[in-house]
């Protein structure tokens, strides 16, 4: 399969294969007006197989979300089709909205407008903590 | 100095000086009263309660009485505006306006952290759910070291609901900032410590033991914290039932014990500690209700200035 290079935007290489869909949905892709591609399961060298994305734009990246739906995705900035700049992804300290409480107890489960904020525990690789009442996130939080 | 907007949240917002600070201001009010008795005068402290409290909110209202000061609030959500709808934040908006200090007990997990970001007065957490009853701890640490005359190099037996227990979470978390204490978890395996508590204890390197066994952990302890099985907790009745009576400590069980054991319970007690034990010069929960309202009014002077 071919995929045209981009001449202006963004493409986010070494998503895990199979993450590229959860990219897509909390980066909030649906909403771009220029052409995005999803590239799935293509052939890496490094990681065996592995996603891809292609944003024909140059729009705000949420650094954070990407950086908790994998660390390894490298972020690409092009112009006039040649590679300007290049990110690479640490975990989050903070998540807002990204993962969701499940704590009925919590009081995010009757006030609906708080946004939903996790911090990463000190010292641990990837848990995160509810800000208001603690409970740690389980990665089906995540949706 | 007057600490604008300080909010206490869980125990661990005050510093060990901060600790020791208030219960040397306790020591004072104790054996001075009358100099406290217009300190908080022209000065309000509004108690929203949204959960049922007799002990809490008393105490609370006791201690600014005690110093000359006034109270307003609600004891019970149908009687505020919550039965309305409206969220924490607007409230506490609303009585930022009206009083000088808040303390507010709800239900809900975490609400005290929404609380504190919309108060411009200081703001006290008097119990959020099954999370963080700081004032609770205030209560225990002044009565640990008055009994005890140190809060290190005890071994601690917390007894009953370790799961929703909040006051044995805060307790834990302030006992931690103190060297050498070890601690005896005794409940039945689905009221156990949660995960995040039991990570702070081997993030502290603190030597801990769970049991299941009331009777034989007893000798080791200088500190028996006897809680209740709360039935607000519990989404099902029948477990309820089931676990309500497990740990009931009687004056054979205290048998064994030592002799300047000292017994706490947060209180309301139930069933869990028998009345023969009242007596017991051992039994130390009356006098942690009276502990608890002296350090009300010690972190009531402290947040609003008032302490010098």
């Amino acid at each position: 399969m071919k995929i045209d290079g981009i001449e202006n935007g963004i493409v986010l290489d070494h998503i895990k294969a199979g993450k590229s869909m959860l990219v897509y949905k909390y980066l909030g892709l649906d909403s771009v007006k220029s052409p995005v591609a999803l590239i799935q399961n293509c052939h890496s060298q490094k990681m065996g197989q592995k996603d891809i994305v292609k944003i024909a734009e140059n729009i705000d990246l949420d650094l954070n979300v990407l950086g908790y739906i994998g660390p390894g995705i490298t972020v690409n900035y092009i112009q006039d089709g040649k590679r300007v700049n290049k990110a690479t992804l640490s975990l989050p300290d903070t998540l807002k909205n990204v993962l969701h409480c499940k704590n009925p107890r919590c009081i995010t489960s009757t006030e609906q407008e708080l946004p939903h904020i996790f911090k990463r525990i000190q010292g641990q690789k990837r848990q995160y903590r509810c800000i208001y009442c603690d409970t740690i996130a389980k990665n089906d939080d995540f949706e | 100095m007057a600490k604008e907007n300080r909010s206490i949240i869980n125990i661990l917002d005050l510093s060990i000086e901060e600790l020791d600070h208030l219960m040397d201001l306790a020591d004072k009010i104790e054996k001075n009263k009358e100099e406290y008795w217009e300190r908080c005068k022209h000065k309000k402290l509004a108690t929203l309660f949204f959960e049922p409290s007799t002990r809490t909110r008393l105490s609370f209202e006791a201690a600014m009485l005690e110093l000359g000061g006034s109270v307003l609030g609600f004891a019970g959500a149908s009687s505020s505006s919550a039965a309305k709808g409206e969220s924490v934040a607007d409230t506490i908006e609303t009585v930022s306006n009206y009083a000088d200090i808040i303390t507010m007990r709800h239900p809900k997990e975490g609400a005290p952290v929404v609380a504190a970001n919309h108060t411009s007065v200081p703001f006290i957490n008097a119990g959020d759910g099954g999370h963080f009853h700081p004032t609770q701890t205030l209560a225990d640490l002044l009565t640990i070291r008055r009994c005890k005359g140190e809060l290190s190099g005890l071994t601690i037996g917390l007894c009953g609901d370790l799961k929703f227990g909040r006051t044995v979470h805060s307790l834990i978390d302030a006992m931690l900032r103190y060297p050498n204490n070890r601690y005896i978890l005794i409940s039945p395996e689905e009221l156990q410590l949660p995960e995040y508590e039991i990570e702070k204890l081997k993030e502290e390197g603190a030597e801990f033991i769970q049991t299941t066994d009331l009777e034989g952990s007893i000798p080791e302890l200088d500190i028996l914290y006897m809680t209740r099985v709360q039935k607000e907790r519990f989404f099902n009745e029948e477990d309820y039932l089931r676990l309500k009576d497990i740990y009931i400590l009687t004056k054979e069980k205290l048998e064994n014990a030592k002799e300047d054991m000292a017994i706490l319970h947060p209180l309301p007690r139930v069933n869990e500690i028998s009345v023969a034990i009242d007596q017991d010069e051992r039994a130390k929960y009356f006098y942690q209700t009276l502990c608890g309202k002296q350090m009300r009014m010690a972190l009531i002077l402290y947040l609003l200035g008032l302490d010098q």
